[in-house]
């Protein structure tokens, strides 16, 4: 039985990946979670310059999920290059993800070129975060010509695959993911956290996390994430990271079914801790063996018939 | 998982002259050694250990440290609401068959010992409290170790109260007479690194109590991993085994920012 995932021609050796924004922000912190069973990982969203993010409450859970306002905080990418070294020389076999962000054209395009010096094998491109409008206005992710405009731009500075993280918080994800597409992306992340949502404390009476809105993941998000993969896979040729919601077993078969190739996995830690990757991946094993699957690529886009 | 609640501050006491002890009405059940997030609306959240326990009732001894604990001094009034997430994090172990321990606070790194004193003495266990301070209107928390019947020793480094120097030469005095099962420590970092690798020289265990920036504190931004295991303070600690707490390459010597820089 093979589970291994030959995505942009880099081999994943399961269809785990470790979402961007969770447990990113240190070398050792990533090299832990490889430990723990995923298959690659993504780093933390870095922007060209430290950032420190929003204040306290930044992440916070209710009955549905977690909502978060981190503020894409970060060390900047001209700092990280030694937390990228010292992932890659322990874990030569896990594919590793550089994710890139920038408030305007040039920050981006210049934060990837950063990127792609370090020994990362594919670099994401996260214009999606809901968080941020204050600062950076609407993220590009929700616009086809800057999606495309953007991805365009990048494709100058980089020869390596590029993949693009796509916002839930669009009319028609499809039409956005063409885009990404045309303009030369090798692949489509989806999706971010949806929203932005509000908690508001009765007591307090007023909303709880500093920045008031915040992207909302987990159980919250899994039938969008699963209808937005959905789309895209109808919408383009290019393989797909279906992230958003992917906490159990049973919703990563989902995943792959809709049409991703990778899972990215994020708020499964809040649920099942450091054995969520483990978990996902047994269950998908046993599902193959179950109904007779030899291949995990298999599964993939087996929801379209 | 736990979404947040906002007990009231039943009773605020001045305990030292950068410490306040706040009694909160709720039945928080924690483990010795877990912490809280406490949200001060408008201004931050913070990671807080766990004092006093009781029925309907939780003590958090909070020191004028930051930003945040210093506006919680200044504006938080009996009656008032806190916000608080938790408890998280693995908090200190009895192991099977202890009979001995010794606690040792350094000032403001007091409060959860009190916590695990309170399990310990509700074992049947003997209990060794080296309290340090910088000085006697400093020591926290002297009499409740008492009252729990655990012995006290107290170290000031100017001498105003008890031995004149550090704690650490209490404990070694203590470690060279023998009979110490587990030394647990809660304090400065420098001070833990010292109590960690004494309990190592001695062949004795040590749990200590780790302190870093903290965001969602349930084991999922990052934020407070260490070097170079990748743990995760807020999840697979605050508390660690002493030896495996030294092999940590940051431990005593840097922590992270809130963008996530190394500072030493």
């Amino acid at each position: 039985m093979n589970l291994n995932v030959n995505f942009c021609g880099i081999n994943f050796p399961n269809p785990t990946v470790l979402a961007s924004g969770y447990l990113g922000v240190t070398g050792a912190s990533l090299i832990n979670c490889v430990n723990h069973g995923c298959g690659g990982v993504t780093g933390k969203t870095l922007f060209l310059e430290e950032r420190s993010g929003h204040p306290n409450p930044t992440v916070l859970t209710f009955q549905g999920g977690i909502i978060n306002a981190i503020g894409l905080c970060g060390e900047g990418v001209k700092n990280a290059g030694h937390e990228f070294e010292k992932y890659k020389e322990a874990n030569p076999d896990n594919p590793l993800i550089g994710s890139v962000g920038g408030g305007n054209m040039e920050a981006l395009v210049e934060c990837a070129q950063i990127m792609d010096s370090y020994p990362v094998d594919l670099i994401e491109l996260n214009f999606s975060c809901p968080n941020v409008h204050d600062e950076m206005g609407r993220p590009f992710a929700c616009d086809p010509k800057m999606t495309f405009d953007a991805t365009t731009a990048v494709r100058k500075v980089t020869k390596k695959p590029i993949s693009v993280k796509l916002s839930p918080n669009v009319s028609n994800i499809g039409l956005i993911a063409k885009q990404a597409e045309a303009a030369g992306a090798d692949a489509i992340t989806a999706v971010n956290t949806m929203g932005p949502g509000m908690l508001i404390d009765i007591h307090m009476r007023r909303p709880v996390l500093a920045n008031k809105v915040g992207g909302v993941g987990g159980y919250a998000i899994t039938p969008i994430a699963l209808r937005c993969v959905y789309d895209i896979y109808k919408a383009v040729q290019i393989p797909i990271i279906g992230t958003g919601g992917v906490i159990t077993g049973e919703n990563a078969i989902a995943m792959l079914m809709a049409g991703a190739s990778l899972l990215g996995i994020g708020s499964a830690i809040a649920y099942y801790d450091m054995t969520a990757f483990e978990m996902i991946t047994d269950k998908i094993r046993a599902f193959m063996k179950e109904e007779g699957f030899n291949d995990v690529s298999e599964l993939v886009g087996l929801a379209h018939q | 998982m736990s979404t947040h609640l906002t007990p009231k501050v039943k009773e605020i006491r001045q305990d030292a002259p950068n410490l306040k002890t706040y009694v909160m009405e709720h039945n928080l059940r924690a483990k010795p050694g877990q912490f809280v997030m406490v949200w001060l609306p408008e201004v931050d959240e913070v990671p807080m250990s766990i004092g006093w326990q009781a029925d309907g009732e939780f003590h958090m001894g909070i020191a004028n440290a930051g930003d945040c604990t210093q506006k919680i001094h200044e504006t938080v009034k009996e009656g008032d609401r806190l916000g608080i997430r938790g408890p998280f994090g693995k908090g200190f172990s009895l192991k099977e068959g202890c009979k001995k321990i010794v606690v040792l606070g350094g000032g403001c790194g007091t409060p959860p010992l009190l916590s695990l004193s309170q399990e310990a003495r509700k074992k049947g266990i003997e209990v060794l409290a080296i309290l340090g301070a910088r000085s006697e209107d400093y020591l926290i928390y002297e009499k409740e170790f008492k009252s729990l019947g655990c012995e006290v020793k107290i170290a000031t480094d100017d001498g105003s109260k008890g031995h004149k120097g550090f704690c650490t030469d209490l404990l070694e005095a203590e470690l060279e007479k023998g009979g110490v099962d587990c030394v647990y420590t809660c304090g400065p970092e420098k001070m833990m690194v010292k109590v960690a690798q004494m309990a190592e020289d001695y062949g004795v265990d040590s749990e200590v109590s780790l302190e870093r920036f903290m965001k969602c504190g349930f084991g999922i931004c990052g934020q407070c991993c260490v070097d170079d295991s990748g743990l995760r303070v807020c999840k697979d600690g605050p508390v660690f085994d002493g030896k495996a707490a030294l092999r940590f390459t940051e431990f005593g010597k840097y922590s992270r920012t809130s963008s996530g820089k190394i500072k030493e």
